[in-house]
């Protein structure tokens, strides 16, 4: 088959296959700070800032994904 | 369909050296930045107008976020420098990059595979450019460990990495040293994939559906370039605070 055909299909399934686990992390890490931010509203900003890193951290997996995905379309 | 190219493409040569459309975006930020500041400083008085208002709330901002992950506010006037720069200079590149003209403006050259004339846009975001994101995440690296270093000792920093009092210690410490590697690659790679994919996606949506609908991309673009500097800014500070942070203190209480 010709090679392009080969190369729309690994694209789609880094993608896909990549993502899972960062979607299930960042929701992970959102319920578990909104349910902290409920057990305690005074402390709400600084588990807001504490979140907002984690995510972070969690979205760059699924960032790697992405850019392994554009270099194999694009390059 | 839009031309995307993952790398910048150069808009002419200074000798050996290659300038690309997104390092003349940088460029155009860096004067900015600098501009602004020299206004501010011929300009400080004790009853502030409305530029200096604007950056005495976020310096006030910054720095009470700073003494909250710090816990001590003389050590994040210390630190202040370095992540306010690092945290204006991506915001205001990525930022820059939304700007009508960039990437919309461009030159006419060379011919692509297929033969026709290439289109190359005269700007582009900076942080699309992963050389960009690679210096800066190397120069912030850069800063953790200089400010370990002068905040411990050079000798007590690198016990941190190279220890023999005990094997595991050992083990762990080769281990975080191969993490500051990993550091420099984490940050770059997540702020040019998410530069990046916003460019790559206001391109598609902009060549699919060009009226109306770009716009509630563009505010996450907006949010985006906002969120990413935040996050590359304030993931500096927690790696300096960790690396300034003094294990060996075992204060015995006398009773």
């Amino acid at each position: 088959m010709d090679p392009e055909i080969f190369k729309f299909i690994t694209v789609a399934f880094v993608m896909g296959i990549g993502t899972i686990a960062p979607a299930f992390a960042i929701g992970m890490i959102g319920s578990k700070g909104v349910e902290a931010i409920g057990r305690n509203p005074d402390a709400a900003s600084k588990i807001q800032t504490a979140m907002i890193l984690c995510l972070a951290f969690a979205e760059a997996i699924a960032i790697y994904a992405l850019v392994i995905a554009l270099i194999i379309k694009f390059v | 369909m839009p031309e995307i190219s993952i790398k910048a493409e150069p808009i002419f040569h200074l000798g050996q050296f290659v300038v690309t459309n997104s390092y003349l975006l940088s460029i155009v930020s860096f004067v900015i930045l600098i501009i602004l500041a020299f206004i501010l400083k011929n300009k400080i008085s004790l009853i502030p107008g409305k530029l200096q208002s604007i950056f005495e709330l976020l310096s006030d901002q910054l720095l009470g976020l700073m003494n909250g992950l710090l816990g001590d506010s003389r050590k994040s006037e210390k630190y202040f420098p370095v992540i306010a720069t690092v945290f204006l200079f991506i915001l205001l590149s990525n930022w820059l990059g939304l700007f009508p003209g960039v990437g919309s403006l461009g030159i006419e050259e060379g011919l692509n595979h297929l033969g026709e004339v290439k289109y190359v846009p005269l700007f582009r975001a900076p942080a699309a450019d992963l050389n960009f994101t690679l210096a800066l995440a190397l120069i912030s690296i850069l800063f953790v460990q200089f400010f370990g270093i002068v905040a411990l000792g050079f000798k007590k920093y690198s016990s941190k990495f190279f220890t023999f009092k005990n094997p595991i210690y050992t083990f762990v410490g080769l281990l975080e040293f191969m993490s500051e590697f990993t550091k420099i690659i984490s940050f770059s790679f997540r702020l040019f994939g998410n530069v990046f994919a916003g460019e790559v996606l206001l391109g598609i949506i902009g060549f699919l559906l060009p009226y109306v609908v770009p716009l509630p991309f563009l505010f996450l673009e907006v949010f985006v370039g906002l969120i990413q500097a935040f996050i590359f800014s304030m993931l500096t500070l927690v790696f300096i605070a960790m690396s300034v942070a003094d294990y060996e203190e075992h204060e015995v209480v006398a009773h």
